[in-house]
């Protein structure tokens, strides 16, 4: 085995479908599920119970020591992955061996009562996590003093505020000692300054030589802390290597744009002569994206068509991206940065160029707006979604303010410190 | 937080590092009882919790296990033995009921707390790992603090009705384990039931009524017909409270050939019970 911490062999997991549909969750669904399959054992057999393969011979390797991440969409198998390697389900076929003392923490506050004190609650949830009993009773001070939340150690946590829960919640987990440490994004949690500490400890927890495994959708935490990343797609391996290149890859294969073909919309305004007919997201290399990165060279390109058979002159084509909460984070226009007239006709395309995307993670949505000859020939309100995934813009690993999601605009700046005399 | 040292600079720790095996798990006949004394730690810790919770934000606290019992042993009393007029083998029959309600009303509360211990737990069981015996286990275990004190009470009851106990009260712990193991039995097969079929919550509590009326604890044996003695006597709970009785009643007379269908009966429940909690622990997390 030498150097390995954990080894995946054709991990394998499926779930009846069938099974779950006709649930059996009462004795007598079943008595009586019974009795129909019998019934129809000679003509129509009942159908069989539809499965699907949650993760599908899933094979891979982990050195001790190495930081590694698990990216994919909800439903790519990446928690049924994590369950498996905590032991909390069983795979249904293929094998896994993990050499070393695991910890898993798919949550924080596992176990905890809300009727029992923090230092109560700090002892149970340690003991979920397979902490001794003696190892809490060296750290309590350490925990409590991470936690930050020292004075009200003996309150029952029902009267906690949720953040204060996450922060003691995460304190105990953050004072585990595992060789392999297996996390489900678990740093999403807590104010911004609590965060900074999580992922400050998540950093010297992998800076330490200690295998960790971990599950994130926020690419900046995937990027700043592993080496190598895999991504799961529809329970099997998608891609498998460098962190920056998988989260790349990641970004490519999320689904495209919007459903319905932009031409065939109705929740427009405008004289319609002119109509856009399409947006699309590309990335440096003029390859088309189905979401964009932050911080990276990002090109939208949206296409029109002339419906009258003539040249559309003085045409302003702009298209803002609009926050989770609707209102306008920026907005892109021909006339703006190039007083140039437009003319417009037949079949053909607009590029905007950013050299840098400046919006956090999150889904926004693009409103694009058409006009001639200062009449609205084209405006959609909602015209595409556009999915922004987190990156490392300042370099720094740090994250943008929680709250700020699909409502932040990034901006370059630096800053210094001045003493007054 | 001491850095843990790259194995590779540590030969001879990898030899050492403890070495986890996933895999499908196949046949009956896995039950792996070691990674139940690796996680006693837990079992004491989830005991504790148990107990701290119950008497939490209660004026009362821990009274309550004395004054529940107490109050059961009181309207028992004036239905059946004012009105109802059932016999006690001559004893006062407030004593001779409490002998048969001490064990019980830990087992009914040991059952259904253990039987509950999965379904009340599934956020547990859906996001971390311990072997799930643990839940069934310190359901039955956490009641029996609730016995030690109802028992002081029982002690009271003899000095207040001058039934002298003789030295076959050291004998009691046998039967209270013995009760412990039925009530496990009981609930390693309920608990692993009800994560499937939520129709177990509504049985158990129709179920303990019953086995209460079909245990003599509110009548003596006597009252049961010859004939039905040796169908009866595979209730397991009869052995419990006759042994209860004969520890605690001076002069109580016990068939102890009773006993042998009953551990018989309670081996195979248990035995059982535990293959088929095993069997079933597999798909809990995907079930419940």
């Amino acid at each position: 085995m030498g150097n390995l911490a954990i080894t995946a062999d054709a991990l394998s997991k499926q779930y009846w479908l069938g099974e779950r549909k006709v649930r059996h969750n009462t004795l007598r669904d079943q008595a009586m599920h019974r009795l129909t399959s019998l019934a129809n054992w000679r003509g129509n057999r009942a159908r069989p119970p539809v499965s699907f393969w949650a993760l599908k011979g899933v094979s891979f390797e982990v050195k001790h020591g190495e930081v590694i991440g698990i990216i994919g969409h909800n439903g790519a198998g990446k928690s049924t992955l994590l369950k498996i390697l905590s032991r909390i389900t069983e795979p249904t076929g293929g094998k896994a061996d993990i050499y070393g003392r695991v910890s898993s923490l798919l949550e924080v506050g596992t176990g905890f009562h809300s009727e029992l004190s923090g230092r109560e609650n700090i002892y149970l949830n340690a003991a979920m996590l397979g902490m001794r009993r003696t190892e809490v009773q060296n750290k309590f001070d350490d925990i409590v003093s991470f936690s930050g939340i020292e004075a009200f150690i003996d309150t029952p946590v029902k009267r906690y505020s949720s953040g204060m829960y996450v922060r003691l919640a995460f304190a105990v987990a953050a004072h585990l000692e595992p060789e392999i440490l297996i996390v489900d994004e678990v740093l999403a949690v807590g104010d911004a300054s609590f965060q900074q500490k999580c992922l400050g400890k998540m950093e010297e927890v992998s800076r330490s030589g200690r295998t960790v495994l971990i599950v994130s959708h926020n690419m900046a935490v995937i990027e700043g802390l592993c080496e190598r990343a895999i991504l799961l797609e529809k329970g099997r391996i998608a891609k498998e290597g460098d962190a920056r290149e998988v989260v790349k890859g990641y970004a490519e294969g999320l689904t495209t744009l919007a459903g319905i073909p932009m031409s065939d919309r109705t929740d427009r305004v405008g004289l319609g002569e002119v109509i856009l007919t399409k947006i699309e997201l590309l990335d440096g290399e003029r390859r088309i994206q189905a979401a964009a990165i932050t911080g990276r060279e990002t090109i939208i390109r949206m296409y029109y068509r002339c419906l009258v058979d003539k040249d559309f002159q003085y045409c302003r084509v702009s298209i803002s991206v609009n926050g989770r909460k609707g209102h306008d984070l920026f907005v892109l226009s021909t006339d703006i940065v190039d007083p140039t007239p437009l003319t417009l006709s037949g079949e053909g395309y607009v590029e905007f160029f950013l050299s840098e995307l400046p919006l956090t993670g999150g889904a926004y949505f693009f409103q694009s707006f058409i006009e001639s000859n200062g009449l609205a020939q084209d405006w959609i309100k909602s015209a595409a979604p556009l999915t922004v995934l987190d990156a490392d813009y300042y370099g720094t690993g740090k994250l943008c303010p929680p709250g700020w999601e699909a409502n932040g605009v990034l901006v370059r700046y630096t800053w210094k410190t001045g003493q007054l005399e | 937080m001491s850095a843990h040292v790259p194995s590779q600079l540590e030969p001879s720790r990898m030899m050492t590092l403890p070495h986890v095996k996933i895999r499908p798990s196949r046949g009956l006949l896995h039950l792996d009882l070691s990674s139940v004394w690796q996680y006693r730690e837990l079992i004491f810790i989830l005991v504790w919790r148990d107990i701290k919770v119950r008497y939490k934000q209660t004026i009362l606290g821990a009274a309550w296990a004395i004054f529940q019992p107490l109050a059961i042993m009181l309207i028992f009393t004036a239905v059946f033995s004012y009105v109802g007029q059932i016999p006690s083998d001559g004893l006062p029959y407030p004593v001779f009921l409490y002998s048969g309600l001490l064990p019980w009303l830990y087992i009914s509360q040991a059952l259904s707390r253990s039987a509950m211990s999965l379904v009340g737990e599934a956020p547990l069981i859906s996001k971390v790992y311990f072997p799930r015996l643990i839940l069934p286990l310190s359901g039955t275990l956490s009641p029996l603090l609730d016995l030690v004190l109802a028992f002081l009470v029982y002690l009271g009851l003899m000095v207040w009705f001058g039934v002298m106990p003789t030295w076959r009260i050291v004998t009691l712990p046998l039967f209270a384990g013995l009760a412990f193991l039925i009530a496990l039995a009981g609930g390693l097969w309920l608990s692993a039931l009800y994560v499937r079929f939520r129709d177990v919550g509504h049985i158990i509590p129709m179920f303990i009524q019953l086995w209460m009326f079909v245990s003599p604890i509110i009548y003596p044996v006597t009252k049961v017909a010859e004939t039905w003695r040796s169908l009866y006597a595979l209730n397991p709970v009869v052995s419990v409270i006759e042994g209860f009785r004969w520890s605690l009643l001076p002069d109580y007379q016990v068939e102890f050939s009773v006993f042998v269908p009953s551990l018989v009966v309670v081996f195979l429940a248990l035995a059982g019970g535990l293959v088929f909690f095993r069997s079933m622990e597999r798909t809990f997390a995907d079930v419940i």
